[in-house]
């Protein structure tokens, strides 16, 4: 009983992704902001030398820059738009009352973005080794640790976004809070410009943003380099980590608090 | 057990509005039973609740023996469900809609099968988007029944479809009737519920009215007899008969009786003995339009709406 469940689950949740995927591949707009948006404005940031005095190497540097851009345009703005489209519709009502649990929903509805996501940030790796001096990562367990993390955050920030988020357009103006804020988490925590340069003040606040722990583990695991500019090697490099994923782990389970309380499955009437 | 669906005194709130006021019925195995009620009545709200999309605020619900909120993961492997609108991505074909609905079913039917049920196989290639309404209420009923369900619940299966289409749906339900599936469905339509249902209530403002069969029903409605007599025959001159006497203009007369029988029986026995000719002379059983209207006028509306 136990193993059909748990081999009933994959299935299901792939029905869900192959439908999205179909609908994401036949949604114009969607598809831009997916596979060329983040590339776009990272090519853009990097070729008006965006981060040049900052203190990262240009290798992980346009990692970072994309990993972050990714999680903010193809998995948290993407999936506002996705949740709050499936459910005017009523298609998140009729896939409830079937087998499917609500976090199977859920999962199914992100999988194809979060696959792009993560292809993408791949081979912008790949790329950034042969091309642009990528070294190889000081502690690659914190890379993917980053990188996963900001998956299921942003997953469950957007499905917790779609609780202010009427329709489709509102979400363009709905995620703006979001989608500024980690945008100044990119600029003010050392990764476009040197750690030592930006205020303390600021980096205080910064440092509980939610795309902050991503783009901290990312430096720390890619070069060894901590948020306040220091270079440790492989062993410390864990105790360096443990604030953001600190930080991390709350967003997530907030995220799953708001989830719960604040999430619709049908339209407001 | 044989009842297969239980519901007692349920009830249904959207915020401070009550939308299902104490609610009880049962359905037992391989039996349709028909929620019919105007628009707004509830029909929808208490099916919801009955489907385990959401709790009720009172009352107690049984679906397989199970509570379908809690225990959702037991019931819906053997039920189908068609809700009052569809909710399928417009982008979407029909045999992609119903192959990822197949998807997450434990022991689907071919989907292909389930088209062809509901005759959409000509439409397979075609988006929802494109598909009529009347297209789009057939792909819901493929998906309600693309699991083999055991227990069927359609809300308003017939709604905007052409006669021919819900000849069709008619006999799809019956042959499912046939295998043993239970049903339980809502509809405002009385042909439809005089079609198929074994039992069935009338919902009113968020109450059950009138439950039973149709014949049951029916039975709390008088029957009509009426006639006409001849112009040299005052209506003074008519004996006493059982039932409310109701007086048309002109010569006819009609009366409402709960015994037709003995109403019948003295009305024809005294124009034997007065020698009397009865003209356009006809005894009606009560209809369930009759039952229906009843209700949907009752005394309680028109309160209801004076002090709204
Ligand atoms: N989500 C909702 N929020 C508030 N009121 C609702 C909601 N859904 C239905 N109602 C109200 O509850 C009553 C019953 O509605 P419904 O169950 O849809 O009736 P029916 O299906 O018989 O037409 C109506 O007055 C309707 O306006
Ligand atoms: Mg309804």
């Amino acid at each position: 009983m136990r193993a059909l469940t748990t081999t009933g689950a994959p299935r299901r949740v792939r029905a869900i992704a192959t439908a999205e995927l179909r609908l994401l591949v036949r949604n114009r707009t969607a598809m831009f902001t997916a596979l060329a948006l983040p590339l776009i404005t990272v090519a853009g940031l990097s070729a008006i030398g965006f981060g040049e005095n900052g203190d990262l190497p240009l290798g992980a540097l346009v990692v970072t820059m994309l990993a972050g851009f990714t999680l903010l345009y193809v998995v948290y703005y993407n999936l506002v738009s996705a949740y709050v489209a499936r459910r005017e519709d009523l298609v998140l009502k009729r896939l409830r009352v079937g087998e499917l649990t609500d976090a199977e929903i859920l999962a199914g509805t992100a999988l194809p973005s979060v696959v792009v996501a993560v292809t993408q940030v791949v081979l912008t790796a790949v790329v950034a080794a042969l091309a642009l001096g990528l070294d190889m990562p000081a502690n690659a367990l914190l890379v993917v640790v980053a990188v996963v993390g900001g998956v299921v955050m942003f997953v469950l920030l957007a499905a917790a976004s779609t609780a202010f988020t009427r329709n489709v357009e509102m979400a363009q103006v709905s995620t703006l809070p979001v989608l500024f804020l980690c945008m100044g988490s990119l600029i003010f925590s050392g990764v476009v410009v040197p750690a030592d340069s930006v205020p303390d003040a600021v980096q205080d606040v910064f440092q509980f943003v939610p795309l902050t722990p991503v783009l901290d583990l990312l430096q720390l695991g890619l070069t060894g380099r901590t948020a306040d500019g220091d270079t440790v090697g492989f062993g410390a490099s864990f105790s360096a980590a443990a604030f953001p994923l600190i930080i991390m782990g709350l967003w997530i389970v907030n995220g799953i608090a708001a989830l719960r309380r604040w999430f619709r499955w049908e339209p407001r009437t | 057990m044989a009842e297969v669906v239980e519901v007692s005194d349920v009830r249904r709130s959207y915020g401070d509005y009550e939308a299902v006021r104490g609610v009880t019925f049962s359905v037992a195995r391989g039996e349709l039973f028909a929620l019919l009620g105007t628009n707004g009545a509830g029909k929808t709200s208490t099916l919801e609740v009955v489907e385990g999309l959401a709790r009720p605020s009172g009352g107690r619900i049984r679906v397989l023996g199970h509570d379908p909120y809690a225990g959702r993961a037991s019931v819906r492997p053997r039920i189908g469900v068609m809700l009052q609108q569809g909710g399928f991505p417009a982008d979407l074909t029909v045999t992609e809609t119903a192959a990822m609905w197949a998807g997450t079913l434990t022991a689907p039917r071919p989907v292909a099968e389930a088209l062809e049920l509901v005759d959409l196989t000509h439409r397979a290639g075609v988006t929802v988007k494109q598909l009529s309404g009347g297209e789009k209420r057939r792909l819901d009923l493929a998906l309600a029944v693309l699991g083999r369900p055991e227990v069927l619940f359609l809300d308003e299966p017939t709604t905007g479809l052409d006669p021919e289409s819900r000849r069709n749906t008619w006999a799809l339900v019956r042959t499912l009737l046939d295998d043993g599936v239970t049903v339980l469905l809502t509809t405002h339509y009385l042909d439809e519920a005089e079609e198929l249902a074994d039992r069935l209530a009338i919902m009113h403002r968020g109450r059950l009215v009138r439950t039973g069969t149709v014949a049951e029903v029916v039975a709390s409605q008088p029957a009509t007899v009426s006639f006409a007599l001849p112009p040299s025959v005052p209506r003074e001159r008519l004996p006493e008969l059982a039932g409310a006497l109701v007086v048309d203009d002109g010569n006819r007369v009609e009366v409402h009786t709960d015994t037709m029988q003995a109403t019948l029986t003295g009305l024809l026995l005294w124009a034997r003995d007065h020698d009397v000719e009865l003209r356009e002379l006809s005894a009606r059983p009560a209809s369930l339009e009759q039952a229906f209207l009843a209700v949907a006028s009752s005394p309680e509306e028109r309160d209801v709406e004076v002090a709204a």
